[in-house]
């Protein structure tokens, strides 16, 4: 078992990643010495700023296969939902008044979606399935004439499954309809292109890529060309579609971990996913009694979704505090004691939505911490199991 | 820093050593404040710190920092947010305040950039329902100081609410009888020796509003996202720094004065007759277009700028100079220098030097 004195093993790369020691440095001297401000449009310390920003959004535009015009900073994914959502709803409002999305949404895309369901956009929330993978012929059955948008995303934040966007791409743009996706789980786990995929809008975030938090990007089609109103208006920066001051340092940031995705995602996915399978099969070598949620096949690679039966995660995770930092579910609602409703809309039942876990292995993972992962979980779920400190030792026993 | 002036402090500043010492003890470490786990109860407590010291700054309780992106979005977050049937302003405000609300009423600003307080009065007594009133602590432009208390008093009295962009002023002026008499505030990290990309909304308690970014819990629900913790521990320690040294703030005053007593005669200087922050100096140049100044200043090495960054890629001339009564001609021949707080007086010394070549220069052009 791991020395208390060190750091915890983190297998939390869902809730965020580490900044890439590479992405610090491109930021650093943005910090101190190029602090201009990029919008400066009279001096050099305003132009260098602007260069390093319009690097980045090549970087990122690469990234995704996009034009870097389309690319529009934000401050995370959650205003890029936000923008879209809200932006394309206020946009068609009167003319387009149906959206679709899945139920099994990241909260942000729900709340912006519940919000516009307030201001007279009706809204059709669909199911998945019990891998957590909806059905492309049950979107195209949503779409309705007065359909503005149907917002999917690409991977989910608790299960890590992936969802078949290009066909529902196509769909959508054969029904001349717009797609969303919230792509923040998605980048630096799997190949983007939103050509390929007939992706309209699309939400990234910095900080789950190695980048620095408080810092996204949302893209916007411009052929066809995407409209919708900005949430923000003001000094009528990238293109009027978002105004503020763009923080340099972090754009720099966030397309020096776009350039670092673009450049080594084949090896890196091909070294994380041998280490999740390592870890999932020492998990169920060791412990009895566990189920996998989501669906295995259709799925990023650092993720797994497990449960333990009989084991309370809530209790799991106060075991293994010194240990490996894992969660319940999205941290946005880690605080919250209700069951994950990703977990509740794949047919889980409550208990069993209780006992299951998030672990995701990222860039930093070794095998020597999967390792010691593996027995620090075993050790703390027969602990717990032993102690009677289960939520339904009844049914383990029986 | 590096070789050159930068003067330009009122579009962005140089990061505050404070602030960065903050932001790399962030940097540190991974982690989501909203995870459970240690790696996130770490971030959460950055988060907390810097909320205390940005109350601080603001001279109020640190339930009532709410960390937004920016400025930008600040003012968009509570002029959106705050219901309202009638929405006041002035015609300085920043272009995030004027554009997020196109169909406020706009109350006149006299020649020396200071609201019409009779015109004020005016317009709010002769509206009924909910009135919003936004008014700026002080213009980005001319660092020209609005008498908030003054502006209080008819807010009260006609019972509307007062949201002050407190973007400018907050590190420059004493922000504790602003809040005191405000319902809301916009505040910006960059502005004052923070990072950008990171600000705040100070809200009185008592005061709902519909957040703008919605989604996880955050912020007590006000403001959902994954927060900007680097940022947000960056303008923490800016904060602490800023109310520090708030009198070495005061006294580049000192600095700025000695330019316009260097330059006078030959220069005009607008907004100069009332209180203004310390830093800001609005200088025309008879003559010589804003941009061919602009040029000049960069090729000696100075960053100065034609009026507001935001706008800066923009050829009209300036709104708030417009609305002191300046002819598009003076308007569009007029510079902003900031001073901010790593100036020394050797960066005024070029800058005089700089502004007297070029008027020169220009003279004998004009003379020959």
């Amino acid at each position: 078992m791991t020395n208390t004195e060190a750091r915890p093993i983190y297998l939390d790369y869902q809730a965020t990643t580490p900044v890439d020691e590479r992405v610090m440095d491109a930021m650093t001297p943005f910090f101190t010495q190029a602090f201009g401000n990029p919008h400066s449009t009279s001096h050099s310390y305003g132009w260098e700023a602007r260069d390093a920003v319009e690097v980045a959004r090549q970087q990122i535009a690469t990234m995704i296969n996009a034009d870097p015009r389309e690319v529009i900073f934000t401050s995370g994914a959650t205003e890029s939902n936000n923008m879209a959502i809200k932006g394309v709803g206020r946009f068609f409002a009167g003319r387009k008044n149906h959206m679709v999305a899945l139920k099994t949404e990241h909260k942000c895309v729900l709340e912006s979606i519940k919000y516009m369901q307030r201001h007279e956009i009706d809204v059709t929330w669909l199911d998945v399935n019990a891998d957590g993978l909806v059905d492309p012929d049950t979107v195209a059955a949503a779409i309705k004439p007065d359909t503005a948008l149907v917002s999917v995303m690409l991977v989910n934040n608790e299960i890590g499954v992936i969802q078949p966007l290009a066909e529902i791409g196509a769909i959508c743009r054969d029904r001349n309809v717009y797609l969303h996706t919230d792509a923040a789980q998605a980048t630096g786990k799997i190949v983007i292109d939103v050509q390929a995929m007939n992706i309209d809008l699309m939400s990234l975030s910095g900080h789950k890529m190695y980048g620095p938090m408080g810092i996204g990007a949302l893209y916007v089609r411009r052929k066809p060309r995407v409209r919708f109103e900005p949430l923000m208006d003001g000094g009528g920066q990238e293109r009027t579609m978002r105004s503020g001051t763009l923080p340099a340092p972090l754009v720099v940031g966030f397309g020096k971990a776009a350039e670092i995705i673009s450049q080594d995602l084949d090896q890196e996915a091909a070294r994380i996913r041998n280490l999740r399978d390592r870890l999932l099969k020492g998990l169920q070598q060791r412990i009895a009694d566990t189920f996998v949620n989501g669906s295995q096949n259709q799925r990023v690679m650092g993720n797994i979704n497990i449960g333990f039966r009989g084991v309370d995660s809530e209790s799991l995770m106060n075991a293994l505090k010194d240990y490996v930092a894992i969660s319940s579910g999205s941290a946005c609602t880690s605080t919250s004691v209700e069951p994950s409703y990703v977990l509740r809309a794949i047919g889980l039942s409550d208990l069993d939505a209780h006992s299951s876990v998030r672990m995701c292995v990222g860039r930093m993972t070794t095998a020597q911490e999967i390792d010691q992962a593996i027995a620090a979980i075993s050790n703390a779920v027969e602990k717990l199991r032993g102690a009677g400190l289960v939520t339904n030792a009844a049914s383990v026993a029986g | 820093m590096r070789d050159g002036f930068y003067l330009d402090n009122n579009a962005t500043t140089p990061l505050r050593p404070e602030a960065k010492g903050a932001m790399l003890c962030a940097m540190d470490a991974p982690g989501n404040p909203s995870s459970v786990h240690g790696f996130g109860q770490a971030q959460r407590r950055i988060v907390e710190d810097a909320r205390e010291h940005v109350a601080a700054l603001a001279a109020c309780a640190p339930a009532n920092v709410i960390f937004t992106s920016g400025g930008s979005e600040a003012n968009n977050t509570l002029l959106h947010g705050i219901a309202a049937n009638n929405i006041v302003t002035t015609s300085v405000e920043h272009a995030s305040v004027l554009d997020a609300v196109p169909n406020a009423m706009i109350v006149p600003v006299d020649a020396d950039g200071v609201i019409d307080l009779n015109a004020l009065r005016e317009v709010v007594s002769g509206l009924d329902g909910r009135t919003l009133l936004s008014v700026m602590a002080a213009n980005n432009e001319t660092g020209v100081i609005q008498p908030i208390q003054a502006v209080a008093e008819i807010v009260r009295e006609f019972d509307a609410k007062l949201h002050v962009d407190a973007i400018q002023a907050a590190g420059k002026i004493d922000l504790a009888p602003i809040v005191r008499v405000s319902d809301a505030i916009s505040l910006s990290a960059h502005k004052l020796g923070g990072p950008q990309g990171i600000g705040a909304i100070i809200v009185r308690d008592g005061v709902p509003f519909e957040p703008l970014v919605k989604g996880g819990g955050q912020e007590r629900r006000r403001r959902a996202g994954t927060e900007n913790v680097i940022g947000i521990a960056g303008f923490g320690g800016a904060a602490e720094a800023a109310l520090a040294e708030f009198d070495d703030f005061q006294a580049l005053a000192d600095m700025r004065d000695g330019i316009e007593i260097a330059l006078a005669g030959d220069a005009v200087f607008y907004g100069q007759g009332v209180s203004r922050l310390a830093n800001t100096s609005c200088i025309g140049m008879r003559g010589v277009s804003a941009e061919t100044q602009v040029m000049a200043f960069d090729l000696a090495g100075i960053a100065i700028s034609a009026g507001s960054a935001c706008s800066s890629g923009k050829v009209e001339p300036s709104h708030v100079l417009r609305a002191m009564g300046l002819s598009d001609e003076d308007a569009g021949q007029t510079i902003r220098m900031s001073l901010g707080w790593a100036n020394d007086p050797s960066d005024v010394g070029a800058f005089i030097d700089a502004w007297r070549a070029l008027r020169a220069r220009t003279a004998s052009e004009v003379a020959a």
